[in-house]
């Protein structure tokens, strides 16, 4: 990475560009966190323990597990594992943002890390690939996604009762929000057939397989499937 | 539940959280990685993000069984082609959510 056009380039635009991409990202965060925030007070958790969640976890899934899990009194290392369960698909997510971000400090890469989600890493992938996006760039988004994860839980705990269950299609937030951020990753036929191969092998894990095996199961197989079909299909040209 | 249960409870998931996103890009951020690895990784995130929607779309949740014919399902598939048009990551969320929204007067 260059680092003379990072300190060319205003923190101003830096800022900007960050905000642009993260918007959506946002707009997304609102509904979802919004509705976190509904259920945990629902559940029973005042909002100080919800702003404390949101600061030290920030993983939305997670989260939406661990109120369900407190409503259902399950114990507090039973929820920690399950955490870690759900959460290991971040492992992939950041040894693929490790690609773009060769020999950088590692006090940068810590803090970065902080803020890798499904959403943020779709969007900065997205950028990295599509080419004029840094480092810099990246963890405006990260953080910005975060700052507006943790204002939304934290309003949802306040408005708790005030919003009806499932208004405004609250609860298809996610699922949009992850079928735009496929559809940016389709930039060829090799990840076109990668994400059916994924879409049907994590539908069969999920039916077979108790437990979240499947998201991290799925993509590796898939994963590991398409680079094969990728490397047949260079060499027989 | 008082305070400090709370602070140990997400202590502990902030831990299970921060590492596996960490340790990673840490470790493999300082290394010379071999073509097939990267190439590899390029098509990880078309697969998790698959692998994270696709059973949300056809099955129950509660008996884990299979379900075609689920809203979630059908509104999919406008909310895909919009997605495909307009690439706009903010508009197909709110396009998603309001025909989720009408999809359950509807259905």
């Amino acid at each position: 990475m260059n680092s003379k056009e990072e300190f060319s380039s205003s923190q101003q635009k830096i800022f900007q560009d960050g905000a642009v991409a993260a918007w959506p990202i946002c707009l997304g965060y609102i509904p979802i966190g919004l509705a976190l925030g509904v259920l945990a007070q629902q559940t029973g958790l005042p909002w100080w323990a919800v702003a404390m969640m949101s600061v030290l976890v920030f993983a939305g899934s997670a989260q939406f597990i661990c109120v369900a899990m407190l409503a259902a009194g399950a114990t507090i290392p039973a929820i920690i594992f399950t955490t870690l369960v759900v959460n290991l698909r971040h492992t992939l997510m950041s040894s693929a943002l490790a690609v773009y971000l060769p020999g950088v400090n590692r006090r940068f890469l810590a803090l970065f890390a902080y803020g890798i989600t499904d959403e943020s890493f779709a969007v900065n992938m997205t950028r990295f690939r599509d080419g004029g996006w840094d480092r810099w760039r990246a963890l405006t988004v990260n953080h910005i996604a975060n700052a507006t994860w943790i204002l939304a839980t934290i309003t949802g705990t306040l408005l708790g009762q005030l919003v009806p269950k499932g208004a405004f299609g609250i609860d298809y937030a996610l699922t949009g929000m992850f079928i735009c951020l496929l559809v940016f990753q389709l930039q060829g036929r090799i990840y076109i057939i990668t994400g059916i191969l994924a879409a049907l092998i994590s539908i069969v894990w999920y039916l077979l397989i108790p437990g979240d095996s499947y998201i991290v199961g799925a993509s590796i197989c898939a994963a590991t499937l398409g680079y094969f079909l990728q490397r047949h299909y260079r060499r027989s040209k | 539940m008082n305070f400090s249960v709370y602070l140990y409870l997400f202590i502990g998931m902030g831990l299970v959280t921060y590492l596996p996103r960490t340790l990673p890009l840490l470790y493999l951020a300082h290394k010379q990685l071999p073509q097939w690895l990267i190439d590899w990784l390029g098509l990880i995130p078309v697969a998790v993000l698959s692998a994270l929607l696709a059973p949300s779309l056809v099955t129950t949740a509660a008996e884990r069984s299979f379900s075609l014919g689920k809203p979630e399902l059908i509104v999919a598939i406008p909310t895909l082609i919009f997605a495909l048009k307009t690439r706009s990551l903010g508009g197909t969320v709110l396009i998603g959510m309001l025909l989720y929204w009408l999809a359950g007067f509807i259905m």
